[in-house]
């Protein structure tokens, strides 16, 4: 689904924050992206999110290679990428319910067809009581679930995550990763990029290790 | 791809096995949440949105003051061309031997002769008289002076008739008499009134340059605190025109609301001194202002052309505030492929 190729990203002239990334994001397949501070992670989710553009090296997403996509195609290709920020990113004057039908709202669709579905999802996440709550209101775990669905709403392919688990504490960490699991038992491909040893170490699952801009795969 | 349905499978979300069974118990009925309407995505208003809607306010009410200032100059300034164009004087001087009312009738027959006037009148002793007054005092006995007298013509404005002709047959007529089309005094008004009227242009020219300047920075500061919202839509899917049409809506409300204030409280303003000229015609301060300023009347043409500032005002935030969506979404992408220029540096 995603394919890097040697890629590479500096900042300006400085040296190369990611080196000779090669590795392959199947579909339907649930990985982790760890590393120590400064290693490079989120910066990787950047590139997978097409936020940013590598110095060098190739990257294919959903079959084409991003080089040639015209900038005016990048939302589209966005629409199929679900994001899940660290600092949630929120808009503050709409509700739960609204920041999460955003995504839905600006691809023209009218609120009767997603209503249900809107409702239904802030549900499964545990916020079906806090649709009208705006999110400075919000404790810390409600903004990820509330941004985990947003994520979620339009059925993207792939998931990225950047410290879902950052900003609460375990039991509800245990909670967000049942969520993960079961959206990536339902299809879609899952990157969770933590510093939580703990949260990994819970499920046996692909570990992309960055260390000094340089990526080492676990199976 | 399946979106993931909420039928309880989030693990520890499922219902106690059993509780299906004990389906035939009444359920606890509670009502549905009710969803509020629909926000929209750029908030209403907010401390930058008001502060540009009362500088928006402020700029109209100057420009449509300007405006209607100018338009009124324009129409005293037209006024007195018109009124003094509307008449030519015949003199004609005494001489010795001359019949004055004679020639006074010759003349006054002649000049009705001629294609563009519709009247002639011979200013009588008394209205002479009255004309000498300021210089010679009054109780003047004419007969005593040679003092020359006048007819008063009255012209067809939009068909004058031939001056020279006039001239030509008057003096061949009555050597006495003198044909005075006020053309120097027409002359001055008319370039006196045409520099009035240009630099009332230029002054107008210079409040809508101040205003362009003021409206495009104000909408680009109030637009600077909704970057993120920007920033979250473009991320989520949104495209740029989306975007743009969204603040373009928001900008529009805010920049219509200010500019209707600002251009009504100018329109107010010269209905409100017209109706106190009106109801105090005749007196001193109302003379002397007229003198002044003319009439406070901006004409059909005024009230049109401040309805006209309002709108280019509401097209120019507008406008500025798309293209600065435009240019915010093109800083974004900019950071995409050249990530020095992020505000901060991601891990």
């Amino acid at each position: 689904m995603i394919h890097f190729e040697n890629v590479g990203l500096r900042y300006g002239m400085g040296p190369e924050i990611l080196r000779d990334l090669t590795f392959d994001i199947p579909a339907k397949s649930f990985q982790f992206l760890t590393g120590p501070s400064g290693a490079g992670k989120t910066t990787l989710l950047r590139l997978l999110f097409t936020s940013l553009k590598p110095t060098r090296g190739i990257i294919r997403m959903f079959d084409r290679d991003l080089a040639g996509i015209p900038r005016g195609e990048l939302p589209m290709m966005r629409r199929r990428v679900g994001i899940v920020f660290q600092d949630f990113r929120l808009l503050d004057h709409l509700t739960t319910y609204e920041n999460v039908a955003l995504p839905l709202r600006v691809r023209g669709k009218d609120e009767s067809t997603y209503k249900t579905d809107v409702l239904e999802l802030l549900k499964w996440v545990g916020l079906g009581e806090r649709i009208n709550v705006l999110p400075p209101v919000l404790s810390g775990g409600e903004k990820q679930r509330a941004a985990i669905a947003r994520a979620l709403i339009d059925r993207p392919e792939i998931l990225l995550a950047d410290e879902p688990t950052g900003n609460v504490d375990p039991p509800m960490a245990q909670r967000l990763l049942n969520l993960f699991l079961e959206l990536n038992r339902l299809g879609t491909a899952v990157v969770i990029a933590t510093h939580d040893l703990g949260l990994m170490d819970q499920l046996d699952a692909r570990r992309m290790i960055l260390t000094e801009g340089r990526l080492d795969i676990y199976e | 791809m399946n979106r993931p349905r909420p039928k309880n499978q989030a693990a520890g979300r499922q219902p106690p096995a059993g509780v299906r069974q004990a389906a035939p118990q009444a359920p606890v009925r509670r009502p549905p949440m009710r969803v509020r309407p629909t926000a929209p995505i750029v908030p209403p208003s907010n401390i930058q949105g008001n502060a540009l809607m009362v500088v928006i306010a402020i700029m109209s009410f100057l420009a449509c003051l300007t405006l209607g200032g100018v338009s009124m100059v324009r129409a005293t300034a037209a006024s007195w061309q018109s009124q003094i164009s509307r008449e030519v004087t015949i003199q004609i001087k005494p001489d010795e031997g001359l019949d004055m009312e004679a020639a006074l009738a010759k003349a006054r027959d002649l000049a009705l002769t001629f294609v563009g006037t519709k009247d002639a009148v011979v200013m009588d002793d008394q209205a002479t008289a009255r004309l000498l007054e300021p210089w010679l005092g009054t109780g003047l006995n004419l007969d005593e002076l040679p003092v020359p007298r006048l007819i008063v013509v009255t012209i067809d404005e939009s068909n004058p008739p031939d001056f020279d002709s006039m001239r030509t047959q008057l003096q061949k007529e009555v050597p006495q008499a003198f044909l005075d089309d006020h053309r120097t005094w027409v002359d001055r008004l008319v370039s006196m009134a045409h520099t009035t009227v240009m630099i009332g242009l230029a002054i107008l020219a210079l409040v809508f340059v101040a205003m362009v300047l003021t409206v495009v920075f104000a909408t680009r500061g109030a637009l600077s605190g909704n970057r993120h919202i920007v920033e979250v839509l473009h991320f989520v899917g949104a495209e740029a025109s989306f975007i743009a049409r969204e603040f373009q809506k928001h900008f529009l409300k805010i920049s219509l609301k200010g500019s209707a204030a600002g251009g009504t409280l100018a329109a107010l303003c010269f209905a409100a001194a017209n109706v106190w000229q009106s109801h105090t015609l005749a007196t001193p301060q109302t003379d002397q202002a007229t003198a002044l300023f003319g009439t406070f009347t901006i004409g059909w043409g005024g009230y049109l052309g401040i309805f006209a500032t309002m709108l280019v005002i509401a097209l120019l935030t507008t406008i500025t505030a798309r293209l600065t969506v435009m240019r915010t979404i093109d800083e974004i992408d900019q950071v995409r492929s050249d990530p020095l220029r992020m505000d901060y540096l991601p891990d």
